[in-house]
């Protein structure tokens, strides 16, 4: 009992320290604006705000992992107990909030912290006055708390349609902007003014969108059976149609989209495109070839620079103004030269000594292309402008939308072949032990080459198509956090995946793009996708099978779960198998 | 042998690229000093001057790479975000050295203001570097080595962000301590005040450094569990709590080092441990990662060169403005040291 | 114990084409010799075991002939021509394949995808053909699957397993899978480290048996590394035994069983006269 006791008070520490770095960083007053939920109906006027829910949604999650696990000394817990240790952490972070609350109306932090301020106070007592409102905060943390423990004390099909309800109302209230859009273009107002008011979901709509959420996902767990089987069936002829189809209409429906969202969006979905180029690009040297590239950006600056330089009127020193495309093939032969000379010195290095060496390298690139030393060449800070448009697609997000869509077709396409293909499995066997991968007869170097090659033939793409798209180009734009945020991506997709990194680039650059409040916290939140993924799940989200198989080393036995028959029941008497 | 020409190839292009690039740039770096040094455009008191902040300048960031080195040689990962610990204690350091100010301290008894200061950087950089390695390092010990670097570099943006979150985004200069300004003579040299504490206590830090892991019980536990973590097990040696004490010991030094590294450069911004730490851990690496003596050397050269080498290795070929290129020679020093001599100076020559 | 005997091969040391030689190989790490001027033949198409205690530097010997190591001085000839100073994926083009006394499997890939690795230097398809997946190159491909598959299937493998995870076979069909892998590059002389070692004894004979049966089915020259008297006694034809780096003796297993000079490496001084 007191070990339950001692873990709720440090989580509830946790909690507090959680909802203290959410407020303090800026986040409760940043994303206040944005409501999610419209509560009109209830109380006049209120609605549910990301920035207070955001330390919520914490505790909840805080005190979850709290009671999630027994301590080990005790037998497992009775839910009483359970939930009152959730309502204890709840309440703990509450006071903490509470504690923030107070600082902040008095003002004594700001010169200090600057977001500690009276707006932030006014958030969290609600509007109302200290006394009601302190009361009401750690009530409410308290609540998050025991929601935090009641989803692990519940059954687990009632706690999987309460996550499933909440998940999809909050996704509808985020994605507001986007979906509004959509709906309103599609000529679909009648819906969207039935779900949304005043940019956030109307409380029925949310209440129905919960229910059917939990419905799909209720029918499909007890539908899965039947599903295996027809999967079963389906494989061959008709499994191969299907994936066509669904290909196909993935397609048409990427083809449409940017008439669909409109400009604002395109926009974002050109940005995400430029990032899923890179990505593809980065996951062949990092997913593919396992070259921790730190440096990538380098082969975007090389990309673009040597656009501008080669199509720029503007260009200070060399400037033969080709057209667009016919710059193209030059570019990516130079970012193949480069890719090699990079990638030629870094040969024979470990792991983390190549991740630094190529750090060095885009830091260098960096440094050197802002330099005064290249100005004559390259512009220093000044950068090269104007930049000419990729003609006939100029400079309008609806189209240059799809020369970008068409490379990452393309780009997606090459790294699907090169890893079903012999150069696939030396890069696999590369990856995993260097010296076996070389004993079995595979040239190391000459593929670790060719996955350097490919990427930056790849990433200075991306370069070459954002400086066409943004007709200006400034050495600030190509710092570590391109490759940083590249790296990111694939991670939270999941390395070595093809689609991992689609799904990757849509969260992590589309979101932030979408919601400009996030913009700000960006970093912030990139920074610790990568830690959480590190920790929690470092095959990402959509793993590769084989990276899973590597990142779990431990873990051998669950390996075969699944269709696949484990180990001990398929051992069979040797000496039938042995005579050839 | 003449009769197997057939055969495949024996010499590695790629070696022969390689030591034609090293040679490339030997040659290059040789005919600009020497150029340089032929003009004549610098005075004996330049070179005195740039020497003398190249040695302040190193002594930091050997400070710095004492962290990096530190925990290389036990958990043998890079700790990426050992630049943030650094920036983190100076940033919050900072309103209190604002709060002493205000106060009248710092101009009544400016030694004990500059101490309390100190003495707040080390501990919020201590802080952050154990709590760093409690949440985001230990439960991934013995995970490959490239997870705990990505994590690293997950660490390094949270806690680069947090700070801009908590104290905005501006850039921020420390109040002056009137005692550090102005100049001294030593031995005939006048030199500025600033550099010479900070040489000073620096150099003093690493001798109590070395005194400690060579001559204390912990220091000893430090060594056997960076020699074999199991084997220190078995001894009885709580590996967890010595590596705690090493990433405790990496965060005070880096708190020291950052402030003594805005005497030198009065910055102050979220962003201001990026340069500083991959310059010390190129340090580190140049003196042998992992060793504490090689931390020193490494961070002294690193300093040297990149207050030396813009003038006398570029300038003589007419380059603009030299300065700006400092970034980029300590980036080049740690590409070629990485690729040539991953050993360093003093490393043990491990199978890199 | 009497599959191995199927042809009459020429006499010992008298092979006038060995399809290895080895001429007074020497390494040296800093001061220790680690082998020291020794002189090696594998006669072509006979099974040599090399022998002797531990730390008697069989497997520096081992990767010198593959490459890992470059001998500090001496040659290593392979069909006539010196191998020295080639990398380790040019030994395995010229047809040198190996095991290692560690497994060291690619356990994250599949049984199958192991042995395609395998036959890597033997597939031609340039890596722009495997871009644009060409008819040849797809040919290719299956024709490789094919041949892992038989090769699975030589070494004992069911079909069942080739798509799961290396690692997660057990210990003795792993040590099968790397013999499969390594025929998988069509190798002329075949490298075993330790083939046996951890078996249970039933997985020791029909490891010793498959050993006899690859040499006779697929032309192979095979040299091994081997602890097991047994299996040693029962499958070699020749025998080179080393000891503290140097080669003390060679023969066929009945000389050197009777050699003292190998008693007394093995059990110590006095023992070969007790």
């Amino acid at each position: 009992m007191t070990a339950l006791l001692r873990r709720s008070l440090l989580f509830g520490l946790i909690a507090g320290a959680a909802c203290l770095h959410i407020g303090l960083v800026g986040m409760i007053d940043t994303f206040q604006e944005r409501t999610l939920l419209d509560l009109r109906m209830l109380a006049g006027g209120a609605g549910v705000a990301l920035g207070f829910l955001m330390p919520l949604l914490a505790i909840v999650i805080v005190a979850n992992r709290a009671v999630a696990r027994p301590a080990h000394d005790d037998a497992p817990a009775a839910p009483v107990p359970r939930l009152l240790a959730g309502l204890l952490v709840g309440a703990m972070g509450g006071i903490f909030l509470a504690l923030l609350a107070y600082i902040s109306d008095s003002g004594v932090a700001s010169s200090v912290l600057v977001n500690a301020r009276r707006p932030l106070a006014t958030i969290l007592w609600l509007g109302m006055e200290p006394g009601p409102g302190t009361i009401l905060l750690i009530g409410l943390g308290a609540v998050a708390g025991l929601v935090g423990a009641a989803l692990v004390v519940l059954p687990p099909l009632i706690t999987r349609s309460l996550v499933v309800a909440g998940l999809t109302v909050l996704l509808f209230g985020l994605l507001e902007p986007f979906l509004s859009v959509i709906l309103r273009n599609l000529g679909l107002e009648v819906v969207e003014e039935l779900v949304y008011a005043r940019g956030a979901v109307q409380l029925p709509a949310g209440i129905a969108l919960g229910a059917i959420a939990v419905a799909a996902v209720v029918g499909l767990r007890s539908g899965g059976g039947v599903r295996r089987r027809t999967g079963q069936q389906l494989r061959g002829n008709r499994a191969t149609l299907v994936r066509w189809a669904l290909l196909g209409l993935a397609l048409v429906l990427l083809l449409v989209l940017p008439n669909i969202v409109g400009r604002r969006l395109s926009d974002v979905l050109t940005q995400v495109g430029l990032f899923v180029l890179l990505g593809l690009g980065l996951n062949i040297v990092v997913g593919f070839a396992g070259l921790l590239d730190l440096g990538y950006v380098a082969f975007y600056a090389v990309g673009a620079y040597s656009v501008g330089v080669l199509t720029s009127p503007a260009s200070p020193a060399f400037a033969p103004q080709l057209p667009f495309w016919g710059s193209l093939p030059f570019v990516i032969i130079l970012a193949v030269i480069i890719g090699l000379m990079i990638g030629a010195p870094v040969l024979r290095l470990r792991g983390d000594y190549l991740a630094i060496v190529t750090l060095g390298f885009g830091e260098i690139a960096r440094i050197l292309v802002g330099s005064a030393w290249l100005q004559p060449y390259l512009g220093g800070a000044q950068g090269i402008t104007p930049i000419p448009a990729a003609e006939p697609f100029g400079r309008a997000p609806e189209s240059i939308y799809y020369p970008i869509l068409a490379f990452c077709v393309l780009a997606a396409l090459v790294a699907m072949s090169l890893a079903n293909s012999r150069v696939g499995r030396a890069w696999n066997a590369m990856r995993e032990d260097e010296s076996a991968a070389e004993a079995t007869g595979i040239n190391t170097t000459v593929y670790k080459l060719l996955a350097f090659a490919i990427g930056a033939a790849i990433g200075c793409l991306a370069g070459a198509f954002f400086s066409a798209k943004i007709g200006t180009i400034f050495p600030d734009s190509f710092n570590i956090l391109i490759s940083i945020n590249t790296l990111a991506l694939i991670i939270l997709g999941g390395m070595g995946n093809i689609l991992g990194v689609i799904v990757g680039a849509l969260v992590l650059v589309g979101l932030p793009e979408l919601l400009r409040e996030f913009e700000a916290y960006r970093l912030l939140i990139y920074g610790a996708v990568l830690v959480t993924m590190m920790l929690l799940r470092p095959e990402g989200l959509l793993p590769s099978r084989q990276r899973q198989a590597e990142l779990h080393e431990g873990q051998e036995e669950e390996a075969g779960e699944g269709d696949e028959p484990t180990a001990p029941t398929t051992r069979e008497p040797r000496e039938a198998s042995i005579t050839p | 042998m003449a009769a197997v020409a057939s055969r495949p190839r024996r010499i590695n292009f790629v070696t022969a690229f390689l030591w034609l690039i090293g040679g490339g740039i030997l040659l290059i770096a040789a005919i600009g000093a020497f150029l340089t040094l032929t003009k004549g455009r610098y005075s004996l008191e330049n070179w005195e001057g740039f020497i003398v902040s190249g040695i302040a300048l190193g002594s930091v960031y050997a400070l710095v790479a004492l962290g990096y080195t530190l925990v290389y040689g036990i958990l043998f990962m890079i700790n990426f975000a050992h630049g943030e610990v650094f920036m983190f204690g100076t940033f919050t350091a900072l309103f209190v050295a604002r709060f002493l100010n205000d106060a009248g301290m710092i101009a009544s008894q400016p030694w004990l203001a500059f101490l309390i200061v100190i003495a707040v950087a080390m501990l919020v950089s201590m802080t952050i570097a154990v709590t760093l390695e409690r949440v985001a390092y230990r439960p991934l010990r013995g995970a490959p080595r490239l997870v705990p670097l990505i994590t690293a570099i997950g660490a390094s943006l949270f806690l680069q962000y947090t700070a801009r979150g908590f104290y905005g985004s501006g850039v921020n200069a420390y109040p002056e301590f009137p005692p550090l300004q102005g100049n001294t003579t030593i031995l005939g040299l006048t030199i500025r005040t600033d550099q010479v504490i900070v040489t000073v206590a620096a150099v003093a830090l690493m001798l109590g450094l070395y005194l400690f892991v060579e001559r204390t019980r912990t220091g000893r536990a430090m060594r056997a569990v960076s020699e074999d973590k199991d084997v220190a097990a078995m001894m009885g040696i709580n590996v967890d709590r010595v590596i705690q004490i090493t990433f405790a010991i990496g965060g005070l030094l880096a708190g020291v080092a950052g402030i003594l590294y805005v005497q030198l450069f009065n910055q102050v911004d979220f962003f201001m441990g990026f340069l500083p730490g991959i310059k010390a851990f190129t340090a580190a690496v140049l003196g042998g990662i992992g060793n504490i003596v090689g931390a020193m050397l490494g961070g002294m050269t690193l300093g040297l060169l990149e207050a030396v080498a813009p003038f006398l290795l570029l300038d003589g070929y007419g380059i603009a403005s030299p300065n700006q290129l400092k970034d980029a020679i300590a980036f080049t020093v740690l590409v070629l040291v990485l690729i040539f001599r991953p050993s360093g100076f003093l490393g043990r020559k491990e199978n890199v | 114990m009497t599959t191995t005997e199927t042809s009459t091969p020429p006499a010992i040391g008298g092979s006038a084409d060995p399809i290895l030689r080895a001429e007074k190989v020497t390494i040296r790490f800093g001061g220790l010799v680690a082998n020291r001027d020794i002189d090696f033949v594998v006669p072509r198409g006979r099974i040599v075991s090399l022998i002797g205690p531990n730390g008697a530097g069989k497997t520096t010997f081992f990767n010198q002939l593959t490459g890992m190591l470059r001998p500090t001085s001496g040659d290593i000839r392979f069909e006539g021509e010196s191998i020295v100073g080639l990398s380790p994926h040019q030994i395995v083009e010229l047809g040198i394949g190996r095991t290692f006394q560690n497994i060291r499997l690619f356990g994250a890939m599949t049984v199958l995808a192991n042995v395609m690795v395998g036959r890597h230097v033997r597939m031609r398809a340039p890596w722009w053909g495997s871009l644009l997946r060409l008819p040849a190159v797809r040919a290719e491909e299956e024709l490789t699957r094919q041949r892992a598959r038989e090769l699975l299937e030589l070494v004992g493998l069911p079909r069942r397993v080739e798509d799961q995870w290396a690692k997660n076979l057990p210990y003795g069909d792993q040590r099968r899978l790397e013999i499969a892998r390594a025929l998988a590059s069509d190798p002329k002389l075949l490298l075993l480290d330790e083939p046996t070692a951890g078996m249970n004894p039933g997985e020791t004979v029909q490891m010793t048996r498959l050993i006899g049966q690859l040499r006779d089915q697929l032309n192979l020259s095979i040299l091994l590394i081997e602890h097991d008297m047994k299996v040693v006694m029962g499958v070699s034809e020749e025998i080179t035994v080393l000891d503290h780096g140097e080669k003390i003796a060679h023969g066929t297993p009945e000389e050197v069983r009777s050699n003292p000079a190998v008693i007394e490496a093995y059990l110590g001084k006095g023992a070969a006269t007790a």
